[in-house]
């Protein structure tokens, strides 16, 4: 029991032992690793080292294990061994113990009956019957006889009185016989002795020894004559019996004629015996009869020997094979002090495999082998993930430099396309100039529709290209809002009278006439949308809006649309706006918040659509593109500019209903601002179109207000005062002459379809009524649909206006109505570019300079061929000193990389010495008259640059550049940037 | 009869200079500028750019073969060459030059100086190419036809 709890306890402390280890070594992986988190091949050599240390361990460990287990077994069987021997050895020496005891009571029973009685009261045949009779009492002797002390005195008389002679032993014993040949008669004579010990009584299984003289036997000799000395019982060493040649012993107990003191001596004790009683032990029948009675003999192999003569140990009992295996020797106690006896005992069989200790051990290391595999996967997973994350950073540079070059390509490449598609363009618009047939017209417009088309996606892209690689800047001009919405609508103007779709801006009040911004951008957007709206809408509006943001906060929902059709509420498109929320604490001053919306009564966008519109290349449904064309690409392009507007764009959508899309965008005003100059051009502009018309009266009749709205806010643009009334019989009535008079009456044309009688009445009354020449004009959607109720020849043709309205087209409208007579040609509503070209430039002095003679050659001849009177310089020190005021130039036009000092330096000094001299008029220092009564000198620079991507608008205007231009010459652009410029001039010109 | 076939001439030759790539359209404007009242143009544009670029290619021949080579100084130059090629649309001298600055900004004057034959080569190539057309157009004008530019 206690082995067993001390292996339990052994086999804890063991695994608390392996439980330290693998923490510990947890703790180490993650030391380790956190310290060699850069550089791997140290972590894995160290990972190595760790495994086979790891894996040697536990070898050792299993191995250790297995010893300890097996020795624990061999312990164990050991004293199993023990056990079992020294019980067998005690149950002999009990048993050997229980017959010397009886034949110890014989030896008292012979001194009382044969020696204590006269005559004796036993003879042979009593002894034999009697011993017959009780060896179930010993077991283990085979035979019991007694011997008498015969004194050679007394020889003859005992031999006469048992009537046979003495015999000697000695050669019985030499030549042992056989059984049946054994004949006592055959025995000699026993010599002359001092005395002698002939056998009178024995068992019948020994009868052949009586008269025998057992001192004559060595053995026998030695053994009773120390009998007799000691008193006790003796043994002799073992030999082999006579008659039934085995081994055994013979026990001699001395009989004495008196009692004796325990403590006589030895003389004493031989004086006193009277002869001597033999048991014959016969130990190899003893030992199997033992064994036998044992369950586990077959298990161990017993041995007994006499180890009295220790060098010569007799074989008693027992197999002699050698076997050096466990074995264990038991002292025995045969009660004769002088006789050592010994049992040896060993196992049959040999040890068995230890199974135990083997598996224990063998699973050990299959476990700690597994933890040890676990530990290089793990290492090997972790090196492995450590790598592919390396991959990972090394692809992911490769894609994101990928994705620089794909957006550095996507710039370079629609640049080269540009480049020759304005070739294209041009051509194409010089051809138009020649003398062609109508087809032909045709052919080339559409050629140039297409080729602008290609343009303009061109441009997308690489608007595209520019957002992603972060290099869109947006510029800060003053620019008229009003102004890009109305361009924006006669850009769109042919699609909606096509497809009857009705068209309209309306622009709030509360928002500023000059905003500083970037028109170009804005305009982009707005397009984007509209041009969204117009792709989807087939029936009912499209309407811009423009509020400020603090005023749509406060307004209440629309009655009616515009075309009367149902919408989508336009408040939903920006309820997630956050400048909303936190408008208050954002808006400063100078900061103007608008929001505009884009109303459609279109197809409406899927609600599963709504939230990927504004994903670049992402329509609605790949079935979009093929009905309608585009790339998708417009709405995120227009997010990414609303952005950088810091402006929120979002979009409310019904399907079958329509969409709107709302933006805000954050402006600074530019009345207050340093635009002053600008602005005030920009507003001689607008008024220069209006003046003629200010003061005017305007009837306006329109049932619908929201559509009245509109139209009232583009006629009072110019100036013009309106009166709105909701239908015809008002009108008629408001005619009458006690109110002012009218100059103007606007019907809508759906009401004077509707209601012709009444439009007829209206016509007379204001025939008859002759003092103001009162014109009648009809807001028409469509070139097609006026036609109709003019038959009867008594009723004047109304002027159409067609609508979309804005300021330019209604003021050449009215002109043309009232015979003002028109100033600009508008042609298809273009402006022919190198006519108005021509017409910019003609007679102006522009100063060209470039380093290059060729270059300068070039640009002059293409200035020239608009008329300007140009002059050069190739170097930009000479500009500086041809711009030094006071200069008759009317703007310069500069190569930027020049030898020496470049564009942008050569521009930054011009600046400064205008400056300078500005600062001095303004200061009264320097006369005013001396540079030509000019009070702020500010030459117009425009840069000339190959590389456009290269050549940003922040670089240019950084120096104080107003703007560049791409070489060579192109005449679109070329106009662009001059015409921001010289417009008024040209306008005042005329 | 006679001008009507240098006409044909003119045109078919000016259409191969095109196809064969040794000018752009960068041309066709340059001769478009050239009208009534500026009627040399092309031809004076064209001498300023033989000019210029033979005074260019000198530079930059003895620019290379100085010992401590400057290579601000040569890519001035080839940029030059290069705004004043694509001005008149010899795009092959300015692809050339490109690639000259290229390997310009790499400092490697082996592949400079090739370059330099190269550029020479497509100089003097396009420089033929220009003086026979013009020289056509002359011939035209002088048989009594218009300028065809």
């Amino acid at each position: 029991m206690t082995t067993k709890t001390g292996l339990l306890g052994d086999g804890g402390q063991i695994w608390m032992k392996l439980w330290d280890q693998i923490s510990d070594c947890g703790c180490k992986i993650h030391h380790h690793y956190s310290r060699y988190i850069g550089s791997r091949k140290v972590r894995k050599n160290w990972s190595r080292k760790v495994l086979i240390a790891w894996i040697v361990f536990w070898i050792i460990a299993a191995l250790w294990v297995f010893w300890y287990m097996s020795s624990q077994a061999v312990e164990k069987r050991k004293e199993t061994l023990a056990s079992m021997c020294d019980e067998r050895a005690r149950m002999l020496q009990d048993q050997f113990n229980v017959s010397m005891n009886h034949i110890q009571a014989m030896s008292v029973m012979i001194s009382i009956f044969h020696h204590g009685k006269n005559p004796s009261a036993i003879d042979q045949r009593t002894f034999a019957r009697y011993t017959e009779k009780t060896s179930f009492e010993r077991p283990l002797t085979s035979g019991v006889a007694y011997a008498v002390r015969v004194l050679h005195t007394e020889r003859e008389q005992f031999e006469i009185q048992q009537g046979w002679t003495i015999k000697r032993m000695d050669n019985v014993e030499q030549t042992p016989v056989h059984d049946d040949e054994y004949d006592p008669a055959d025995l000699e004579t026993s010599p002359v002795q001092e005395e002698y010990a002939p056998v009178i009584f024995a068992q019948d299984t020994v009868a052949h020894i009586i008269s025998v003289d057992v001192l004559s036997g060595k053995e026998d000799r030695e053994n009773v004559l120390r009998a007799r000395e000691s008193g006790k019982g003796v043994l002799t060493a073992p030999f082999r019996l006579l008659k039934t040649n085995r081994l055994g012993v013979i026990l001699t107990f001395a009989v004495y004629k008196r009692d004796l003191s325990p403590n006589a001596t030895p003389a004493e004790r031989i004086q006193a015996t009277a002869g001597y009683l033999g048991g014959i032990f016969d130990i190899e029948s003893l030992v199997e009869k033992l064994l036998q009675q044992l369950a586990s003999k077959q298990a161990i192999l017993v041995n007994v020997y006499d180890t009295t003569d220790i060098s010569h140990p007799i074989s008693m009992y027992g197999s002699n094979d050698s076997f050096d295996g466990l074995h264990r020797v038991s002292p025995l106690n045969f009660g004769d002090p002088f006789r050592k006896h010994e049992m040896h005992c060993r196992f049959k069989q040999k040890p068995p495999w230890p199974w135990v200790a083997i598996t224990t051990s063998v699973g050990i290391l299959i476990i700690s082998l597994l933890v040890g595999q676990i530990f290089h996967a793990t290492v090997n997973r972790i090196a492995k993930v450590e790598d592919d994350y390396h991959e990972m950073m090394e692809l992911k540079k490769r894609a994101e430099a990928a994705d620089v070059a794909k957006s550095r390509f996507l710039a370079t490449v629609s640049h080269e396309i540009r480049t020759p598609m304005n070739g294209v363009l041009g051509m194409l618009q010089m051809l138009m100039d020649t003398d062609l047939d109508e087809t032909q017209q045709d052919y080339v417009r559409t050629a140039r529709e297409s080729g602008k088309a290609l343009v303009s996606l061109i441009n997308e892209v690489l608007d595209q290209a520019k957002i992603e690689s972060g290099k869109l800047e947006l510029e800060a001009v003053s620019f008229d809002l009003r102004a890009i919405l109305d361009d924006v609508l006669s850009l769109f103007s042919g699609k909606s009278q096509d497809k009857k779709v009705e068209l309209a801006v309306y622009v709030s009040n509360k928002v500023p006439a000059t905003l500083v911004g970037d028109p170009g951008r804005f305009r982009q957007i707005v397009t984007n949308l509209v041009g969204n709206s117009i792709k989807f809408t087939d029936k009912g509006h499209i309407f811009v809006t423009v509020h400020l943001v603090e005023e749509v906060v406060e307004m209440e929902d629309p009655t009616s649309s515009l075309s009367g059709l149902p919408v989508v509420d336009r408040r939903r498109s920006w309820a997630g706006f956050r400048s909303f929320n936190q408008e208050a604490s954002t808006s400063s001053s100078d900061q103007i918040n608008i929001i505009v919306s884009v109303e459609d009564t279109g197809q409406g966008i899927p609600l599963e659509a709504q939230s990927r519109v504004f994903n670049p290349f992402m329509q609605v449904e790949p079935s979009i593109t093929r009905t309608h064309g585009g790339t998708g690409i417009g709405l995120s392009i227009s997010k990414c500019l609303v952005h950088l507007m810091k402006g929120e764009i979002g979009l409310a959508s019904l399907p079958q209903i329509g969409s709107t899309f709302s933006f805000t965008a954050v402006f600074t005003n530019g009345c207050s601002n340093f635009g002053d100059q600008i602005s005030q051009q920009v507003n001689d502009q607008s008024n220069s179109i209006s003046s003629e018309f200010q003061g005017m009266r305007a009837l306006l009749v329109d049932p619908r207000p929201a559509r009245a709205k509109v139209s009232k806010y583009h006629i009072q643009r110019l100036g013009i005062h309106v009166e709105v009334v909701p239908d015809l019989s008002l009108g008629v009535s408001s005619l009458s002459p006690r109110n002012a008079p009218i100059n103007m009456v606007f019907i809508e044309e759906e009401i004077w379809e509707k209601d012709l009688g009444m439009s007829v009445l209206l016509l007379n009354n204001l025939r008859k009524d002759c003092r103001v020449s009162i014109k009648t004009l009809l807001l028409s959607n469509s070139t097609s649909a006026i036609r109709s109720g003019f038959s009867s020849p008594d009723v004047p043709t109304p002027f159409v206006v067609m609508k979309p309205l804005r300021a330019s087209m209604l003021a050449a409208s009215l002109q043309r109505a009232m015979g003002v007579g028109s100033r600009v040609n508008y042609r298809n509503g273009e402006i022919h570019t190198s006519l108005s070209l021509s017409n910019l430039l003609h007679g102006r002095k522009i100063l060209v300079v470039d380093d290059n003679p060729v270059n300068l050659r070039v640009a002059a001849g293409a200035l020239k061929k608009y008329g300007a009177d140009v002059a050069h310089a190739d170097r930009g020190k000479d500009a500086i000193s041809l711009l030094t005021p006071p200069h008759p130039f009317d703007a310069c036009f500069m190569d930027i990389q020049m030898p020496e000092m470049d564009g942008f330096e050569a521009t930054r000094r011009i600046r400064d010495i205008e400056a300078s001299i500005n600062k001095g008029i303004q200061g009264g220092e320097v006369c005013a008259e001396a540079y030509g009564n000019v009070s702020n000198w500010h030459v117009p620079i425009l840069a000339m640059t190959a590389d456009v991507i290269q050549a940003t608008n922040e670089e240019c205007s950084k120096c104080g550049m107003d703007g560049y231009v791409s070489k060579p010459f192109e005449a679109e652009q070329l106009y662009r940037e001059v015409s921001r410029f010289f417009q008024t001039v040209s306008d005042e010109d005329q | 009869m006679e001008v009507d076939q240098l006409q044909r001439t003119f045109h078919d030759y000016h259409a191969s200079l095109f196809n064969e790539g040794f000018l752009d359209e960068q041309f066709v404007q340059l001769q478009q500028l050239q009208d009534e009242s500026n009627p040399g143009f092309v031809v004076e544009v064209v001498s300023l750019f033989f000019e210029d670029s033979e005074r260019l290619l000198n530079d930059l021949s003895k620019a290379l073969d100085q010992v401590n080579v400057d290579f601000r100084k040569i890519d001035a130059h080839v940029h030059q060459l290069k705004g004043s090629s694509s001005s008149i649309g010899a795009q092959r001298v300015r692809n050339a030059c490109i690639a000259f600055r290229n390997f310009c900004d790499e400092r490697n004057i082996e592949a400079c100086l090739q370059c330099l034959q190269q550029v020479r080569q497509e100089y003097l190539l396009v420089k033929t190419k220009l003086e026979a057309l013009l020289r056509l157009e002359q011939q035209i004008v002088a048989a009594g036809g218009a300028s065809p530019m």
